[in-house]
């Protein structure tokens, strides 16, 4: 249990600093850019209690806020991010339901499984981000075409981080 | 009372994200007008002092590109010393003038946090209220304007970069006098639109845009760029010109912050006028 806790820590740590070293200053053309420290979330257990879920999530997205000068801004996404999870685990959880002990990983529920969660929830937390940043619904194609290609690329990076951290254990 | 327990406890959690988002979506909000101070910035000591170490590791990186551009300056600053003059003086009598004083004083400082890729782009550098840095004053760079000083910590001062949806500032067609509104539509970098000058004015693409000098921040007469675009506004008397930043700001690394001495004078002044 400790042992649990302390790692999802440094999981937080880790993806702050990651997120504010390397992957705010990734940019193509205008358009893309990865947050790709929503990881964080994804990855809590499933028994995570809901208060301790929400309240992590309000202060990974703050942790980045301040960093990155728009107060509020990624608390706001990440809170919806939180508020969303049961929600959608519960929805696509398969049919003999999670085992207890076990973690929202690919080695555990496979890749179309992980695949679904992270797309739903990165593009709803992307989505959420990018309109509550230019705070209006004037040139909506034009942040919802900037929402979508973030999010596939945060997908990706997502996907591929799994596969390079937790390969052996397959 | 008993119901309404069991309706917290049936709905505690969507209560709960609607508490955290309405926090949120306040801190957003009460953040937004960005002339006001927020403690919770980039220039704060702990954020500062972080930004700063990455900052000192990435800055070797492109350490002779850096050099090579402060040479160039270095030259161009020698050049306009009184020294390098030839005096055609005749007279050898000294005389002080008291019709020039200095109104605007020039500090140096290395950004140690940037962005370009939002709609709202702040800098970091490393000089703050110690070092004499306050609140609204201008940030230059050697190749054209930069922002605005909007907070300031003792070592660090956040930066409104021109690169925001928020700013506006009065720039003005060189050749002729024109001036008209700076502001940033949040798309590309390296572009930026002008407004409000009139139909009639005679432009072309490739014309100087500097800064007016009538906002009491910037001094006039500062390089913003070149107009790379213009047309007509639809149903309007004015044109929309789009401007090339002779700035790129993703290669920034030393400005300049200036201040203007006489700024409150200014101000004072047309705050009566506006009284009357």
């Amino acid at each position: 249990m400790i042992k649990l806790i302390s790692r999802n820590i440094w999981r937080f740590i880790i993806l702050v600093i990651l997120q504010i070293v390397v992957f705010n200053n990734i940019q193509f053309s205008g358009y893309i850019n990865p947050y790709f420290y929503v990881l964080f979330i994804l990855l809590l257990p499933f028994e995570t209690p809901k208060g301790l879920l929400m309240l992590s999530a309000f202060l990974l997205g703050l942790t980045i806020d301040i960093f990155s000068n728009t107060i509020g801004m990624h608390a706001a996404a990440c809170v919806f991010m939180a508020f969303l999870r049961p929600h959608i685990l519960q929805y696509i959880a398969p049919r003999e339901g999670y085992e207890s002990g076990s973690l929202p990983r690919i080695y555990y529920y496979g890749f179309n499984w992980f695949l679904k969660y992270s797309i739903i929830l990165i593009f709803a937390h992307h989505l959420f981000l990018f309109y509550i940043e230019v705070f209006t619904f004037s040139g909506f194609l034009y942040t919802l075409s900037r929402a979508l290609l973030s999010s596939i690329f945060t997908i990706i990076l997502i996907i591929f981080s799994q596969y390079i951290i937790y390969r052996k254990k397959v | 009372m008993r119901t309404l327990i069991k309706f917290l406890l049936k709905y505690y959690y969507f209560i709960l994200f609607l508490a955290f988002e309405f926090f949120s979506v306040f801190l957003v909000i009460e953040n937004n007008n960005y002339q006001k101070s927020s403690f919770l910035n980039s220039s704060n000591f702990i954020s500062g002092n972080i930004y700063k170490r990455i900052s000192n590791f990435t800055s070797y990186l492109d350490l002779k590109q850096k050099n090579e551009k402060l040479s160039t300056e270095n030259t161009q600053l020698y050049n306009s010393l009184k020294a390098s003059y030839k005096s055609n003086k005749i007279s050898l009598l000294e005389i002080y003038d008291s019709t020039y004083f200095q109104q605007y004083i020039t500090t140096s400082a290395h950004v140690i946090n940037n962005s370009v890729n939002r709609q709202n782009n702040y800098l970091t550098i490393d000089k703050g209220k110690k070092q004499g840095v306050s609140k609204e004053m201008a940030v230059i760079s050697p190749t054209g304007i930069v922002g605005i000083v909007k907070n300031v910590s003792n070592n660090y001062a956040s930066i409104i970069s021109i690169l925001n949806t928020n700013v506006h500032i009065s720039a003005m067609i060189k050749k002729n006098e024109y001036f008209g509104s700076l502001i940033w539509d949040g798309k590309n970098y390296r572009e930026t639109t002008l407004k409000d000058i009139p139909n009639h004015v005679n432009i072309n693409i490739g014309d100087t845009i500097i800064t007016s000098g009538y906002s009491s921040i910037f001094p006039k007469g500062k390089l913003i760029g070149t107009i790379s675009d213009f047309k007509h506004e639809k149903g309007g008397n004015f044109y929309l010109i789009t401007v090339k930043l002779s700035t790129d700001f993703k290669k920034l690394s030393y400005v300049y912050v200036v201040g203007n001495l006489l700024k409150q004078e200014q101000k004072d002044l047309e705050k009566t006028s506006e009284n009357d």
